[in-house]
């Protein structure tokens, strides 16, 4: 018989705990102490690492509950994820409660872009004469390639390579960066949560705070291979700074710089751009060419519309009264050149869809992923979209219906989204109303379609029925089944399954009652 | 047929067949603070700028050279107090990506969110808001309005090319939520309150 | 006024005792309370996934049962919400919109149609955690949801301050949802589940005994995850506080 060696000091179960360095080490005489119940050897946690976005695969439907579950599997993001989001939440309320008009003004913002998009084409047609005579180069793209198109070509004309941009979702929509890269251009993210997103090739996973998803040390992993931050230190004012430093260069020395819209005044050929970093300003006002990508239903009719807009987006997105710059291009500064790129990508389509159009008024706030409870517990990149969250799940079937197809049952249709919308979506009725839809053009599984067409004969057979749940024990093996498709396991997994009682109502009823009828 | 015309043409093909009225948008300036001055310095404190309280007597531009004292750049583009990098012979706006302080004056501000607005009359080289590491901004308290439903009808809306709202700092909170201020553009703004000179008209 | 009982499909098979604190409650006022013995479901568990077309034959069934009542109540409010909110599979006669508009889930027919004062026989001296669905509050507008600013108003809670010894906890997220959804909770399991821990242990910190609703779905789905991570609480209907149930 022979044994394994004996065990000698450096094994390990959780080898991973161990460190090299100790700066907490207490040394005498060149010897590292361990009485008194220090270890023997340097021990410390690594940090949870983080989980990533659903995984895409070409067409196929988005499984957006397998990213969902390792999400919360992640216990220390999943946590941190959802406490800050509902914080938001709950600094939005309190936002709310300052204001004694903001139910008006939510129905002031719900009508003014309700009107401004049952006549969008006579305000684009305003906005673009407007614009124009200000010396604003207008371009109109169809598609997100279009799009990408028209910005090449200004940048080649100025023989442009290196482009600083700040947050735009409409971007994203567009793959931007990756056709950027494709042909040699260099595209720098000038605000932080994106910086970071970028830097670390992954998406945004939110409309306002594109990392929120990530922890300090998983920004300090970020950098530490990318800007040369020193990966032991977390410290988040360190990790901004050196952003900021490390980035500055790269606005000063760049060719060109890109940013989205907030808001497009019709009547003074005016856009708005919100940040809290001032990097949107740094990226217009540095350069001189300044290029604004911007969706054709921003807009709209005049400034006075304005500041019902203004009022509400930062209350709703942040909990704060106003972005720290909310910044109003009308015209090209000096010696500049200030292009405007108009986005379709699939608008002007969505506005024909009786049931959906209304989701053309959106924002951008994200507080309807704030308040989501599914959202906050799954993370944004689980919906493998551009956009994600309760938004996401009534625009993503416009841009692909089979991609998207799962986004929509990804939803307890509680209805806080619809409530906190500054624009009053009725976000969680669309939610319901794609089901339908998906439903009708197949986009859903046919063992769940089977499963359904069952259930809606068995219970509009009272006899049949009856018998189904004529005692406890088959109800409990019959009434689930109708529901799911895998059997009993998927209420069970994660749950207790509900105590059989003795008899039904139905039998009650029928024994303590029966005499009646 | 131009994408102009595609994209126009398929609005048109879309529009919902729905009556959408344009609704008439109050003032709500129904309930006015008793102090603008006292409302703005209270919001421009939870943004995260800071009031320059002038000396009861003597010279009012005091907080402002107290603040300036050490720095080595500060370009200054008021008349009421002169700094080292004019801002006038700036050839591109990179050229002040050295400057500590910028000192500018604002067109008007806001009681309700604690915000200065500066257009590009008051910057001269609009960059210079954000290059600098630190801001210090003048402010006539004749020139504040009680919420944004009165600054959008100044007329900086319709006569400046850019115009642009500052409401503290720059600042983010994209880490795990810790605030940072300075994240791009200014690490401080300050306001003074001081009149503007008689003979010195707003743009 | 003639009331028809409608017990839902998942009442009638794991909840049977809300069913008859329903119908015991209702007859305590006077009231003649009929049971259609055909009655089955209101088609929400195909609606709500979607399939519209397949609630057709059910939805009828519904009509069939309850028509000729002066009010149809039930002790469920997502029952309620779809038939009088949704419930368009079929074609809209005027039997069914009779039937539809007639429909009300217990609370509100407590508070806005008898319009109850007073519950003498009551007694429920413990501290609990109200849970308002998401389907009663956001939909058949119990009470005031945390994200309007609109005055406060709460029909559940009205009733239950009306019972002798009940003491209200005040949970960190009063209506946030606890994760049933409908099917939901198994289409989606692992949010769902994670919703339901979150939920009860947020009623469990606030020192919550018994959580009550009037949404047996949600109370199950709570229980179940209550059970599977050991937090210790019990579960009951407002519908068995109302009609003088003890602990």
């Amino acid at each position: 018989m022979t044994m394994t060696p004996e065990r000698t000091d450096s094994a390990m179960l959780h080898s991973e705990l161990r460190v090299e360095c100790d700066p907490d080490a207490i040394i005498r005489d060149g010897h590292r102490l361990d009485h008194a119940e220090g270890t023997s050897k340097p021990l410390r946690p690594a940090p949870e690492p983080q989980p990533r976005g659903a995984k895409v695969r070409g067409n196929r439907p988005i499984d957006q509950q397998e990213a969902a579950a390792r999400f919360i599997a992640a216990t220390e993001h999943e946590k941190m994820h959802d406490e800050r989001l509902w914080d938001l939440r709950q600094k939005r309320d309190r936002e709310m409660h300052g204001i004694p008009e903001w139910e008006e003004l939510r129905s002031l913002a719900s009508a003014i872009k309700e009107h401004t998009l049952t006549h969008l084409d006579e305000y684009l047609d305003q906005f673009e004469a407007n614009a124009r005579s200000n010396g604003i180069h207008v371009h109109w793209a169809r598609d997100a390639a279009e799009h990408n198109k028209i910005v090449h070509g200004i940048l080649r004309d100025h023989r442009a390579t290196s482009l600083i941009k700040s947050k735009s979702m409409l971007t994203e929509e567009c793959g931007f960066r990756h056709y950027m890269a494709s042909v040699g251009i260099e595209v720098i993210e000038t605000d932080l949560g994106e910086r970071i997103q970028q830097l670390d090739n992954e998406d945004p996973s939110h409309v306002v705070v594109p990392a929120v998803h990530k922890l300090r040390t998983d920004v300090a992993e970020v950098f530490s291979h990318t800007i040369g931050t020193d990966p032991g230190n977390t410290d988040v004012h360190y990790l901004a700074e050196a952003q900021r430093e490390a980035t500055r260069p790269l606005i000063l020395n760049a060719d060109a710089g890109m940013t989205g819209a907030n808001f497009v005044v019709a009547e003074t050929g005016t856009f708005v751009v919100c940040t809290n970093e001032g990097n949107a300003d740094l990226s217009a006002n540095v350069p001189k060419l300044h290029i604004a990508s911007i969706g054709i239903e921003k807009i709209v009719p005049r400034l006075e519309h304005l500041a019902v807009f203004v009022r509400l987006l930062s209350r709703s997105a942040l909990g704060s009264p106003m972005t720290q710059y909310t910044s109003h291009f009308r015209g090209p500064r000096t010696g500049g050149e200030m292009h405007v790129v108009l986005v379709d990508n699939g608008r002007s389509e969505r506005l024909g869809l009786e049931e959906f159009w209304t989701s053309l008024k959106c924002i951008r706030c994200g507080a309807c992923m704030n308040t989501c409870p599914v959202y906050r517990r799954s993370g944004g990149l689980s919906y493998g979209a551009t956009y994600s969250g309760p938004i996401g799940l009534i625009i993503d079937p416009t841009f692909n219906a089979r991609k998207y197809s799962n986004l929509p049952f990804a939803s307890s249709l509680n209805g806080s989204c619809t409530n906190v919308c500054p624009v009053k979506i009725n976000i969680h009725e669309q939610i319901y109303a794609w089901r339908r839809v998906l439903v009708k053009q197949h986009e859903v599984p046919l063992a769940k379609k089977a499963a359904m067409k069952a259930a809606g004969v068995l219970l509009s057979r009272p006899a049949a029925y009856r018998a189904a749940i004529a005692s406890a024990d088959t109800a409990l093996a019959h009434l689930p089944r109708f529901v799911i498709y895998n059997g009993l396991n998927a209420w069970g997994k994660h749950r207790e399954v509900p105590h059989s009682p003795e008899q039904t109502f139905h039998s009650w009823y029928h024994a303590n009652r029966g005499a009646k009828r | 047929m131009s994408s102009r015309d595609d994209i126009l043409a398929s609005i048109r093909a879309n529009l919902p067949r729905a009556d959408r009225p344009l609704p008439h948008v109050p003032l709500f300036d129904d309930d006015p603070p008793a102090s603008l001055m006292s409302a703005f310095k209270d919001s421009l404190h939870r943004m995260g700028g800071m009031f320059l309280d002038p000396p009861a007597s003597g010279d009012i531009l005091a907080p402002v050279r107290a603040k300036i004292a050490d720095a080595k750049i500060v370009c200054s583009t008021v008349p009421e107090i002169a700094g080292n990098r004019d801002v006038v012979t700036v050839g591109m706006p990179r050229d002040l990506a050295d400057v500590d302080f910028a000192i500018v004056r604002a067109s008007f501000a806001v009681a309700e969110t604690g915000s200065v607005l500066l257009s590009d009359a008051d910057l001269h080289v609009n960059g210079v808001a954000y290059l600098a590491q630190h801001l210090i901004v003048l402010l006539d308290p004749a020139d504040i309005v009680v919420n944004l439903h009165h600054a959008y009808r100044r007329p900086e809306f319709r006569d400046r090319h850019y115009a642009s709202f500052h409401t503290g700092p720059s600042a983010t909170a994209d880490i795990e939520g810790v605030l940072i201020h300075g994240a791009q553009g200014v690490r401080s703004l300050s306001v003074l309150p001081i009149a503007r000179a008689v003979g010195n008209p707003t743009h | 006024m003639r009331i028809g009982l409608f017990v839902p499909c998942y009442i009638d098979a794991f909840f049977p005792k809300v069913g008859v604190a329903t119908l015991e409650l209702l007859e305590r006022f006077g009231h003649e309370v009929d049971y259609p013995r055909d009655q089955t479901c209101c088609g929400q568990p195909m609606a709500n996934s979607g399939f519209n077309a397949e609630c057709a034959d059910t939805e009828a069934l519904f009509v069939r049962n309850f028509s000729g009542f002066d009010y149809v109540v039930s002790p469920s409010g997502s029952c309620v919400h779809h038939v009088r909110d949704n419930f368009d599979a079929i074609e809209q006669t005027d039997d069914v919109k009779e039937v539809r508009s007639r429909t009300f889930e217990l609370v509100e027919f407590l508070h806005d149609i008898l319009k109850v004062d007073a519950f003498p026989w009551a007694k429920f001296p413990h501290r609990v955690g109200l849970h308002n669905s998401c389907g009663t509050l956001r939909r058949l507008k119990h009470a005031r949801p945390s994200e309007l600013h609109e005055p406060f108003f709460s029909k559940p809670v009205d009733l239950l301050s009306k019972v002798d010894g009940i003491e209200f906890v005040r949970p960190a997220r009063p209506d946030e949802c606890c994760g049933f959804g409908g099917t939901f909770s198994v289409f989606e399991e692992v949010v769902s589940t994670k919703m339901g821990y979150d939920k009860v242990r947020d009623h469990a910190q606030a020192g919550a005994e018994y959580i009550v609703s009037a949404d047996s779905s949600c109370l199950m789905h709570q229980r179940g995850c209550a059970e599977r991570i050991g937090v210790p609480m019990k579960f009951i209907h407002i519908a068995e506080i109302l009609n003088g149930a003890s602990a």
